[in-house]
């Protein structure tokens, strides 16, 4: 299984080309916000971009979360697969996200990242990568860039 | 998807706070950006009076493919320009567009005049007009950081737009700042915005639209994409940027020095494209929707104190503000050239005109036609703390001097004497001293722009003196690139979004009609934006190219008056025949 990990945020650029492209090929809409990947300025653009994304908790707290077993944990490398049509649109999971990773639309559907990567070919400075769940250490550590 | 032809556009009253929401018919005739805002103009616009009247409107539009395509990045700005006193039209990306398309807006329409300085909140579920009062008087940065604040929520996924001092004062090329890297630059947009009461425009892209029904979309926009990245089409907009043209220019005596009183130095190596790049950039950034990163920001280093305390500013530059702030300033530090393109920006001036007509104070401080009792301030080619202080006082409208030139070089020349020396054509000059085919096609250019027509870039490359075959050049190319400004396509993008492909995007799309006649769209819209442009005032025939211009050698050798002379008759013929053209 395999994880995605927004690595080099400190070489984006801001063009939203991800999360448009989770939009647009993930969940079949054009937006800024239903996406798993959201590109956010920290406090306007002179301080730099950062990715709103799913850092694959293993527990996931979403899921532990959900009332109705929509939010499930993966088998395994952490993160979670949604089923929709069990969703009750409590938003629960969005609110048990400790890094605001769950977009809630205007009718509490839940998008999270499913860790596909179908947004990484879109990114024109490679931050954005899939890598093997089992040599992944925790999502903050890999953004660190320490040498394995 | 079956697109609505219908454009949905917010029109705001300024006065009452309120707004309508109004569906407007037109889609097939008029596109969408240059052919909406003109369309726009002519329903709420007021050709007879003056453009600070609280009647005219100010049009943010886009167009038919924003947000749906890469490098569709691009909204219009239409306006009367208090510069001219003309229909206008100004461009800038930055998230703007993308904002309208996901607030589910086509257009965004400002009327009236608010009784308090205020800021305009607008999104897909929201519109507020706020008393921002206490922002009245700030510069551009603090009144980005303030309505971040004050317009919360979005963070990443809307548009800041606002005004500096320069705006508030109504300089006639005043800006309107976007995101703090872009702008409407040109033609005084942030001063209607400041005869308005407005001190910024939020706009929250928070609407989630369903994607194109066309199962084509998800590759089309993938083979868009891969064409912008994988090739080299793009490398210059991202590698060195603008600024490559500077040593290329130079070397093609076709770089305006010291308000051009020379077209090539050596010291162009010193602000070479190769040098910011090499010491200036920090990094770059991209307009939403646009992964090509155009955007060049360098990181100017102050230190505030002898004890090794610093201050950062982060400066976007590009060859234009470069060249304003550079050479015809005779300033050939790169960071002296971002510490003025710092100040610029923060008054919220337009940098080339700024840049320009401080570089006609200076010759004619030189000359004696003005002193130090109108500029109070020693004004001389490459003292950058004097251009400094007079940035100031020209965002600030200090004196009477000031108040003319912050109409322009040409206002300040008639008044105090130096006319021959303002170089404007039009409005104050791009960063091109190439010769005839440029200096005619910005003065009568729809925008007075550079990038109306590739007339600076035709100059580079030939040197017969063929009067036709430049007026089929400019005329053929101005067509070509109001296609992409309905669409509303970047022009650095028209090496891609060739008819066919912008055809097919609008195919894709649903817009069938439109791209079956997209040649006929063109061609309607370029001629409706003059038959505008003209209904304001403007007389083709009636265009003059200040001597400064004739006076210059280039590549070429020296320019010929007389051909040039031809060409604006020509050219003014060929766009009177536009004007002229059936509607």
């Amino acid at each position: 299984m395999k994880v995605f990990r927004a690595t080099r945020m400190e070489r984006c650029i801001g063009c939203h080309s991800c999360s448009l492209a989770c939009a647009r090929l993930v969940h079949k809409k054009l937006s800024w916000n239903t996406a798993g990947i959201r590109v956010k300025s920290l406090g306007g653009v002179t301080s730099g971009f950062q990715a709103v994304v799913c850092l694959s908790c293993d527990p996931p707290p979403c899921a532990e979360a959900c009332p109705t077993g929509a939010m499930r944990p993966r088998k395994s490398g952490g993160g979670v697969l949604f089923k929709e049509d069990v969703c009750i649109r409590c938003g629960e999971c969005a609110k048990a996200c400790p890094v605001e990773a769950i977009y809630l639309d205007r009718d509490q559907t839940p998008y999270v990242c499913i860790q596909c990567g179908r947004c990484i070919p879109f990114c024109p400075h490679d931050c954005l990568e899939l890598i093997e769940a089992r040599e992944a250490g925790p999502a903050c550590e890999e953004a660190c860039h320490v040498p394995k | 998807m079956s697109p609505n032809n219908a454009f949905r556009v917010l029109v705001v009253d300024l006065a009452s706070g309120k707004g309508d929401l109004v569906l407007v018919d037109g889609r097939d005739k008029w596109c969408g950006g240059s052919g909406l805002a003109a369309l726009l103009y002519e329903r709420y616009g007021q050709k007879e009076l003056p453009a600070f009247h609280p009647d005219q409107p100010i049009i943010f539009a886009i167009g038919p493919l924003n947000g749906y395509f890469p490098l569709m990045s691009k909204t219009i700005c239409g306006f009367k320009s208090p510069y001219n006193e003309q229909y206008a039209e100004s461009h800038a990306g930055g998230r703007s567009s993308a904002s309208l398309r996901f607030a589910g807006l086509d257009a965004l329409v400002l009327r009236g005049r608010a009784k308090r300085p205020s800021c305009v909140l607008a999104g897909s579920r929201r519109l507020d007009v706020l008393d921002v009062h206490y922002l009245w008087g700030a510069d551009v940065f603090t009144a980005g950081k303030l309505l971040r604040k004050i317009a919360p929520g979005n963070s990443g996924h809307r548009s800041i737009m606002r005004i500096g001092p320069a705006g508030e004062n109504l300089s006639h090329y005043a800006c309107i700042n976007v995101d703090t890297y872009r702008h409407f630059g040109r033609l005084g947009a942030g001063a209607v915005l400041g005869s308005k009461n407005v001190k910024g425009v939020v706009i929250h892209g928070d609407a989630d639209l369903p994607l194109p029904e066309d199962k084509n979309y998800p590759k089309l926009f993938k083979d868009i994409h891969d064409k912008v990245t994988a090739t080299d089409m793009m490398e210059k907009y991202h590698n060195l940027g603008t600024p490559v043209n500077v040593l290329p220019l130079n070397e093609l005596k076709s770089l305006p020095w010291r308000n051009m009183q020379a077209t090539a130095d050596p010291d162009a190596e010193k602000i070479s494209g190769e040098e910011f790049a090499d010491k200036m950039l920090m990094h770059n950034a991209a307009c939403s929707g646009c992964p090509v990163g155009c955007i060049h920001v360098g990181m100017l280093r102050e230190m505030f104190s002898k004890g090794h305390r610093f201050a950062i500013h982060q400066v976007s530059y590009d060859h234009e503000p470069n060249f304003a702030c550079g050479p015809m300033l005779g300033v050939t530090d790169p960071s002296e050239v971002l510490r003025l393109i710092d100040a610029t920006d923060r008054q919220g001036l337009d940098v080339i005109s700024a840049g320009v007509a401080l570089a006609w104070a200076t010759e004619a401080m030189q000359k004696g036609v003005i002193t130090r009792d109108e500029t109070l301030t020693n004004l001389a080619f490459g003292d950058v703390e004097g251009y400094r202080t007079a940035i100031y006082h020209i965002g600030h409208k200090t004196n009477e001097f000031y108040e003319m030139l912050g109409q322009g070089a040409l206002v300040a020349g008639k008044r105090y004497g130096g006319e021959d020396y303002a170089c404007v054509i039009g409005q104050e000059m791009a960063g091109y001293a190439t010769g005839e085919t440029y200096f005619v096609a910005q003065t009568l250019g729809f925008r007075h722009s550079h990038l109306d027509t590739g007339g600076y870039s035709y100059d580079q490359k030939h040197d017969e003196k063929d009067v036709d075959k430049v007026v089929k050049f400019l005329v053929d190319d101005e067509k070509e690139r109001v296609m992409l400004t309905n669409l509303v396509s970047c022009l650095f993008a028209r090496g891609v979004y060739k008819p066919e492909l912008a055809a097919e995007a609008l195919s894709c799309l649903g817009y069938k009609e439109l791209a079956d006649n997209l040649d006929g769209v063109s061609d309607f819209v370029r001629n409706a934006r003059w038959k505008l442009k003209a209904a304001t005032g403007y007389d083709p025939m009636n265009t003059r190219i200040p001597k400064r211009f004739s006076e210059i050698v280039t590549w070429k050798g020296p320019v010929d008056p007389a051909h040039m002379e031809a060409l604006r008759q020509a050219y003014a013929k060929a766009v009177t025949a536009m004007i002229n053209a059936p509607g």
